[in-house]
């Protein structure tokens, strides 16, 4: 195409990449809005600039960008079907992690996050800053950063890309856990942790790019599915750094062997964050990783199906079986999200057009119930704080019938059963690895929904069966958190009942350019 | 008329009465109990109403008062519901028995308020379900009612049962998620045998598939467990005992009698009609199975002490019989497990109901903590009986045709496995009539402790005395009682063991109707259930062209 001799701009389509050029013009407006603008006004400033950065962002993707799918910027950009739905959905999960984030309950600074993240915990610098009315404004434009590499990282079209969104995206998400307002050690200390862990993933990452390129001779997906059919005899680098750029991206969703960090990061960090990172970075760790392995790697389909599949398998059974032994609601929640991280590398193995929207309907399915469910979180107090313990929540069926009542049908949704989101997707995934003969992965996936069900169900018995214990009580929540909560369990009733109009879209956004 | 969408109307006019119940603003929850039973017999209306218009004879399509709508067309699924014979039995039988436990289960909550609101509202919501898994003629439609009907049971166990009921009530909704699951494998695998298509999940579209040998019988086996689990069978029964057993008598009948008869339904509508090869290839180990089921549940019947227990196990023992029929496809054996899904509906509500009232009187679910009950309450202990002859097959009740057709159907082609079966007509014998005798005949107990401790009132004013009995309140410590729900018990409140109310009385007498015209005429239900057997036989019979099947043949397989 190009001879290596001679420079040639790179032609850059507008139209397509522009909902992520105005998140990042958000985020940026939001680093000068917490430079100049006075303390007293910048929640809201902050706010309102964020608010308007993800729904512009989202009218720009869906008036403009849809219309305009193509690869640009020199091969490095994709904007097809998959990159845009990913784009849209985590974009929709963001705006409703903000307003979870922003809540405030009666104080007068983001509830969630502390009031002076750089200071040492209990120190007198600390004292000072909640006794000015210090606010961590900082977090939104941090969230809109992160959104901004989420989008590039589904929307990759190299390996540098690609490496590139990985870290815009995870950056802001080791300061934003850091930053939780309560037991702040344990958060500190999940930052640092998610930090060190992630630097070590993204080099792995970086290292097995390398391979590839040596290997093939490019590192855009499209050179590289070509090379892969064509290169012989180089498959000892090949198939290596096929695997460490796996270990990066099974690293950010999550999967076993890769998952230690995701209980202790979840439960560190502020509640709306831990929301914030199991739903919209595992959206956008999958997508990177179906375009990697549909678009980059399908040649080598009899290589990394199986290893994918047996991570699939680990995960699946270590994130049900160590849900069961969980007795912090976050935990739990994280080790969920891990079996849930395997049921998805389930569609990822199945390598076809049906496991691919499947597993993006998935996504979204389980993405809306994740959110809502760490939303309820922080409502639930015991002199405080959070009442993170499963014994906290006895007896809520008695005392607040209305949250325990959204609870359980989120976490029947987690469950799987009809008439709930979780059953759709569950099908909808599945049906692709069926068709595709995994149906030995599937019979597994079945087997551990049903431990899991078991973790989701002793924690209605416990809300419901149990009687209320200690000085567990339940805040009332301001309309941000109200309306977030009710979205995301809507949708897990909506996409149970009427998963028609989703599943169509996903159906038609099922193909990769390349 | 014959397009008025009459399925779907029986199922929301219950949804529409749980919504009503449950929004009841404070003070009008003492119109709980009459608003849902006025639902549940507007219910019951309709069904019969929609029966009217039902044809049994000429040349029909399989499912009448059929139903069809896209509903996820990238699924292939559709809101399908349609039913014949066996379906619209099972319906009408639900239909029944639902106003008649609504009624038995007036004074189940006496504490009224919210959590009575749940209850009866729960109770509607099953009623919706249970409409629905029978009418479904698409496979994931069933499936879906199949799974969702798991939620409003496991609530009104978990929440309204005995001491043990998280115990049961998780359990129980193990059990059958497990076995669920595994279905969900096969359903998903089916369609993918199936024409596929914006319709493919119709169960008419996947009869007479063409599969592998292999996948058909995994399939099959997918399907078997769930329905097995559901039915259930030896040895994946031990949840239906615990369950049964902390309940409320009202729930265990709409649990046993209506939601146990999925399983043995999805066995004639999904095993042998979609898998016939592998049903075939089955047959033996299912036969097995099935005798193993009805000797050995017998036979733990004999030996339980609680008498809730003692009736889930005598189920067990008869579903036994029931799959035993259905496997042994004959025409007879088939006609007889029809009529027996719903002659074991009326005979275990009975048992379970009657159980229940004494139970509400007595304090104790152990059998051993009565005794003499015959002189106190006669109507109850006569009402008991009858009851218990129609469990143990008394010609002229309602079991004994059914029963007598599955054993002589089956006999034709597996002599062994029946002529083991019938020592279960001995058992059933010994089980209720050692019930009956240790609870009602004898001399007469006393009322208030007994000095060694082991009767059955001592029981109650000892401290901490009755660890086994589910009931925590009860007419004696309920002063509170409405007085116009129940004048006979308010008037000698608190003064002695009382016979059965007007309430009650209707209750049984209703059940006891049933069982006696059942007995003596049952030839409507037989003229409804034919068509849907000749249907099944055909089924089975697509790839086979053997004959087997006819009544005259001697059976020479075994």
């Amino acid at each position: 195409m190009t001879s290596p001799a001679t420079f040639t701009q790179a032609h850059i389509s507008y139209a397509a990449v522009v909902p992520m050029l105005v998140i990042f013009g958000a985020a940026m407006v939001g680093v000068l809005v917490e430079a100049f603008v006075p303390r007293a006004m910048r929640y809201w400033t902050q706010l309102g600039v964020t608010f308007a950065g993800l729904v512009a962002s989202f009218l720009t993707l869906v008036l403009i960008s849809r219309n305009n799918k193509g690869i640009t910027a020199a091969d490095a950009v994709v904007i097809d079907g998959p990159a845009l739905m990913l784009q849209g959905t985590i974009l929709v999960l963001s705006v409703l992690a903000v307003m979870l984030m922003a809540e405030r309950f009666d104080t007068r600074s983001a509830d969630a996050f502390t009031q002076s993240g750089a200071s040492v915990p209990g120190s007198p610098m600390e004292t000072n800053a909640v006794r000015l009315g210090a606010t961590s404004t900082e977090v939104f434009p941090l969230v809109l950063f992160s959104v901004g590499g989420m989008m590039l990282f589904v929307a990759a079209g190299d390996l540098l890309v690609m490496f590139i969104a990985l870290e815009v995206l995870s950056l802001p998400l080791y300061i934003l856990t850091g930053l939780a307002r309560r037991r702040r050690l344990l958060s500190q200390e999940a930052s640092l942790k998610y930090f060190l862990l992630g630097a070590f993933s993204s080099a792995f990452f970086l290292f097995g790019s390398a391979l590839v390129f040596g290997a093939t001779g490019s590192i855009k997906f499209g050179e590289i599915a070509d090379a892969v059919g064509k290169v012989n005899g180089r498959d000892d680098i090949l198939i290596p750094g096929m695997l460490l750029v796996a270990v990066g991206l099974l690293f950010k969703i999550g999967a076993v062997p890769f998952h230690t960090w995701t209980p202790d990061v979840y439960q560190g960090a502020p509640s709306p964050v831990s929301g914030f990172m199991a739903t919209t970075v595992k959206v956008a760790g999958f997508g990177a990783m179906l375009r990697l392995f549909y678009v980059a790697l399908e040649g080598l389909s009899w290589n990394w199906q199986p290893v994918i599949a047996i991570v699939a398998v680990l995960t699946m059974v270590v994130g049900a079986v160590f849900a069961v032994t969980q007795t912090d609601m976050k935990r739990l929640l994280a080790y969920s999200s891990i079996s849930h991280a395997g049921f998805l590398l389930v569609g990822v193995v199945a390598l076809n057009k049906t496991g691919l929207s499947g597993t993006m309907f998935y996504l979204v399915a389980y993405s809306f119930t994740t959110l809502a469910a760490f939303g309820m979180v922080p409502l639930v107090r015991s002199a405080g704080s959070e009442a993170t313990h499963l014994s906290q929540w006895a007896g809520l069926g008695k005392t607040s019938p209305i949250l325990a009542a959204t609870f359980s049908f989120l976490l029947l949704g987690f469950a799987g059963i009809p008439l709930t989101s979780g059953f759709t997707a569950k099908f909808a995934l599945f049906s692709g690895a069926v068709g595709h003969g995994a149906t030995w992965l599937v019979v597994i996936a079945m087997l551990m929904s049903a431990v899991t069900a078991f973790v989701y169900i002793r924690i209605i018995v416990l809300m419901y069966f149990s009687d209320p214990t200690g000085d567990t009580h339940v805040l009332f929540p301001s309309a941000l958190t109200g309306i977030s909560v009710t979205v995301g369990a809507l949708a897990t009733l909506v996409l149970g009942v009427a998963p028609a109009p989703l599943l169509n879209l996903a159906q038609h956004s099922s193909l990769f350019l390349r | 008329m014959s397009d008025f969408p009459w399925l779907t109307t029986l199922g929301v006019i219950p949804l529409v009465g749980a919504a009503v119940v449950a929004l009841l603003p404070k003070g009008a929850t003492r119109n709980v109990r009459p608003i849902a039973l006025a639902f549940s017999l507007l219910t019951l209306v309709v069904g019969i109403v929609a029966a009217t218009q039902f044809k049994t004879s000429g040349d029909n399509p399989q499912f009448q008062l059929a139903e069809t709508h896209s509903w996820i067309p990238q699924f292939g699924v559709s809101y399908a519901v349609g039913v014949d014979g066996m379906a619209l039995s099972l319906i009408l039988m639900s239909l029944v028995l639902v106003p008649i436990s609504l009624l038995a289960a007036w004074n189940d909550i006496p504490e009224g308020g919210r959590r009575q609101q749940s209850y009866f509202a729960l109770l509607l919501v099953l009623e919706t379900f249970m409409v629905g898994v029978f009418a479904a003629t698409d496979v994931f439609l069933f499936y879906v009612f199949f799974e969702a009907m798991l939620i409003p049971v496991y609530f009104l166990i978990g929440m309204f049962g005995g001491p043990r009921r998280q115990y049961a009530a998780v359990k129980f909704l193990l059990f059958s998620l497990f076995g669920g699951l595994i279905m969900l494998v096969a359903v998903i695998a089916l369609y993918q045998q199936g024409p596929g298509g914006d319709h493919g999940f119709l169960v008419n579209s996947l009869t007479g598939l063409h599969m592998s040998e292999s996948t058909e019988r995994l399939l099959f086996v997918g399907f078997f467990i769930a329905f097995a689990i559901k039915a259930p069978m030896w040895p994946v029964h031990t949840w239906l005992p615990d369950a049964a057993s902390e309940a409320k008598p009202a729930v265990a009948v709409l649990l046993v009698g209506v939601l146990d008869k999925v399983g043995t339904f999805g066995m004639i509508r999904f095993c042998l009609q979609l898998f016939p090869d592998a049903s075939k290839w089955a047959t033996p180990v299912v036969i097995i199975l099935a005798v193993i089921s009805i000797i050995y549940a017998a036979i733990a019947a004999i030996g339980q002490n609680d008498m809730m227990r003692l009736i889930a196990y005598t189920s067990v023992s008869h579903f036994g019989l029931i799959v035993l029929g259905i496997f042994a496809v004959t025409q007879t054996s088939v006609i007889g497990s029809q009529l027996y899904m719903v002659n074991h509906g009326i005979t275990t509500a009975a048992l379970f109901l009657f159980a229940g009232f004494l139970i509400m009187r007595g304090k104790s679910k152990n059998i051993t903590d009565y005794g003499g009950w015959q002189r106190t309450t006669p109507v109850l202990a006569g009402v008991s009986l009858v009851a218990g002859l129609s469990a143990l097959s008394l010609p002229g009740l309602n079991s004994f045709i059914s029963e007598f057709l599955v054993l002589i159907g089956t006999f034709e082609r597996y002599p062994v496995a029946a002529g083991i079966s019938v020592v279960a007509v001995v058992l059933a014998a010994l089980y209720i009539l050692l019930m009956y005798k240790n609870i009602f005949t004898g001399p007469k107990q006393q009322l208030v402790a007994a000095p060694d401790g082991t009767l059955a009132m001592a029981g109650v004013n000892g401290q901490g005395g009755r660890p086994s009995t589910g009931v925590t309140k009860t007419l004696f410590d309920e002063p509170d009682t409405d007085i116009a729900d129940i004048p006979a018990e308010a008037k000698v409140r608190g003064s002695a063991i009382r016979d059965l109310d007007v309430r009650e009385k209707t209750v049984a007498g209703v059940l006891i109707a049933i069982m006696l015209f059942l007995g003596f005429f049952p030839k409507p239900a037989l003229d409804l259930l034919k068509p849907a057997v000749r249907d099944t036989l055909q089924h089975v019979n697509v790839h086979d062209p053997a004959p087997h099947a006819g009544v005259t043949t001697e059976g020479s397989s075994k």
